[in-house]
C-alpha cells in the first residue's frame, strides 16, 4: 500500500515546475500507510499550498481519503534532495539542476552553472532571482541563451 | 493593550511582525522598482519575509491558545500591539534607502537566526533553520547592492550614503535586550541579541569598507517598537496591508 501511495505521488507535479514531480524534487518526505509528510521548499513559495492541495485531490482520487498529510519544517529542504532522474528532467526542460550536493558547499550559487542548451560552463548570472523563488536567472555566453538555474539551497 | 499575548507567544510574534512588515514594506516595489530583475528580488524577498510571518505567528498564536492564527494576529491587532523593529517600518523611500534598510536588517536575521537554530524549543529552531538559508541569500543580495551602488556614480553614492544615513539610527534597537527576551532565554527559545552585535558591526563594516563607504555617524538611537511605541508610518502601512479584513471581517476566497 505504502508503494502504491508512492507511485501516485510520482505522477503528481510541481504546480510551478510541472516536468517535476513532487518527489523528485524532494518535497515528499516519507510515506506511511497512514500519512505523507511534505516539507516546503521556501518559507514564502507560494506553490505550497498548492502542492498540499494536489496531493490530496490524487490520494482523494485513488481511494486513500483516509491517508492525512503532515507538513514539517525540519530539517529544513534543501537542492540535495531533488532525485538524480529529477535533475536529468530539469536539464531536458531548460532549467540548470543545482549539481549534487551544492547545496551543503559553501560555494553553492558561486560556482558558474551548466547551460542546460550546450553544456557549456561559460555563464553568467544576470539575475539573483528568478520567475520562481527557487531559482536565478542565467545566460550561457558561449550559445547566447538565456536560462533558469535552480538555486543551490 | 488588551490583546497582549503571553511573554513566549510575544516573543515569537516579534519576529513574526518584524517579517511582516517588511514584507509589506518590500511588496509596495512590485511593479515600480527599477528595473525587472530588481523587481523579481524585491518581491521574493519579501515572499520569504512573508512565509517567515506565517510561521512565526502561527506559532505566537499556538502558545497563546486563544484560537488565533497567523492571519488573525496579522490583520486583527492594531498599531500599538505590533511589536517589529522601528527599521522595517521605515519607508522604502529611493532604492538605496530600500537597500540600506535590507542591508542592515538581513545581516541582523542572519546572525538572529544561526544562534536560534541551535535553540532547545524545536519550534523556534525549525523556523529559524529554515529561514536562515534564505535569509543568508538576501543578506549577499542587499550586500552586492551595497557595494554596487556605493562604489558605483557619484548619484548612486550620495544616494547610498543617504539611505544608510536615514536607517543607522534604528540599528541599535535590533540588540536591546528585555524581559521578553530574558524570559525566552530561560525557556529554552531565547536568543542573546546583545551578543550578535560585535559580529553583525564586523559584517556590515567589511561591505562598506568594500563599498568605499564611510561607517554613518552614530546619532542618538531611537527604540519602542517592541512595546509598541510606533513611529506614524506603521499606522499607514496597517491601514492599507489590513483594510480588506477590516472591511469585510473574516472574508475569504
Amino acid at each position: 500500500m505504502t508503494q502504491e501511495i508512492k507511485r501516485i505521488l510520482e505522477s503528481v507535479p510541481d504546480p510551478e515546475i510541472p516536468a517535476v514531480s513532487v518527489v523528485d524534487l524532494g518535497i515528499v518526505r516519507d510515506v506511511s500507510a497512514e500519512r505523507v509528510l511534505i516539507t516546503p521548499t521556501y518559507t514564502g513559495c507560494p506553490a505550497t499550498l498548492a502542492i498540499e492541495q494536489m496531493i490530496r485531490a490524487a490520494l482523494d482520487a485513488h481511494g486513500f481519503g483516509d491517508v492525512t498529510i503532515e507538513t514539517t519544517l525540519s530539517p529544513p529542504w534543501s537542492t540535495d534532495w531533488i532525485s538524480d532522474a529529477g535533475r536529468e528532467k530539469l536539464r531536458a526542460y531548460g532549467i540548470a539542476p543545482p549539481p549534487k550536493g551544492a547545496g551543503a558547499s559553501a560555494l553553492k550559487n558561486a560556482e558558474a552553472a551548466e547551460c542546460p542548451h550546450c553544456g557549456s560552463m561559460q555563464t553568467e548570472e544576470v539575475s539573483r532571482f528568478g520567475s520562481t523563488p527557487c531559482k536565478a536567472l542565467w545566460r550561457c555566453k558561449a550559445c547566447a541563451e538565456p536560462f533558469d538555474r535552480f538555486k543551490c539551497h | 493593550m488588551e490583546n497582549a499575548l503571553p511573554p513566549l507567544a510575544a516573543y515569537a510574534a516579534r519576529f513574526g511582525d518584524d517579517s511582516l512588515i517588511l514584507g509589506q514594506r518590500l511588496g509596495e516595489w512590485c511593479g515600480h522598482a527599477p528595473a525587472l530583475e530588481v523587481d523579481l528580488s524585491l518581491s521574493n524577498v519579501a515572499l520569504d519575509l512573508i512565509g517567515q510571518a506565517t510561521h512565526f505567528l502561527g506559532l505566537a498564536g499556538a502558545i497563546e491558545g486563544a484560537g488565533r492564527d497567523a492571519d488573525k494576529l496579522a490583520f486583527h491587532r492594531d498599531v500599538m500591539d505590533f511589536a517589529n523593529c522601528l527599521l522595517v517600518e521605515q519607508p522604502n523611500g529611493d532604492f538605496a534607502q530600500t537597500i540600506a534598510r535590507q542591508f542592515l536588517f538581513s545581516h541582523y536575521q542572519a546572525l538572529l537566526f544561526e544562534q536560534m537554530a541551535q535553540v532547545k524549543d524545536e519550534r523556534f529552531a525549525a523556523i529559524a533553520a529554515k529561514a536562515l538559508k534564505e535569509v543568508n541569500y538576501h543578506a549577499t543580495l542587499a550586500s552586492d547592492w551595497v557595494v554596487r551602488l556605493g562604489d558605483g556614480t557619484d548619484e548612486s553614492k550620495a544616494r547610498m550614503v543617504a539611505g544608510l544615513d536615514w536607517m543607522w539610527r534604528f540599528a541599535d534597537e535590533l540588540f536591546v535586550m528585555d524581559d521578553v527576551d530574558v524570559a525566552a532565554i530561560a525557556a529554552g527559545a531565547g536568543v542573546d541579541k546583545a551578543a550578535l552585535r560585535a559580529a553583525w558591526d564586523a559584517r556590515v563594516d567589511a561591505v562598506l569598507a568594500e563599498a568605499t563607504l564611510a561607517r554613518p555617524a552614530a546619532r542618538r538611537p531611537i527604540v519602542g517598537g517592541r512595546v509598541g511605541r510606533h513611529s506614524e508610518h506603521l499606522g499607514h502601512v496597517l491601514s492599507e496591508m489590513q483594510f480588506l479584513q477590516r472591511a469585510y471581517p473574516g472574508a475569504s476566497w
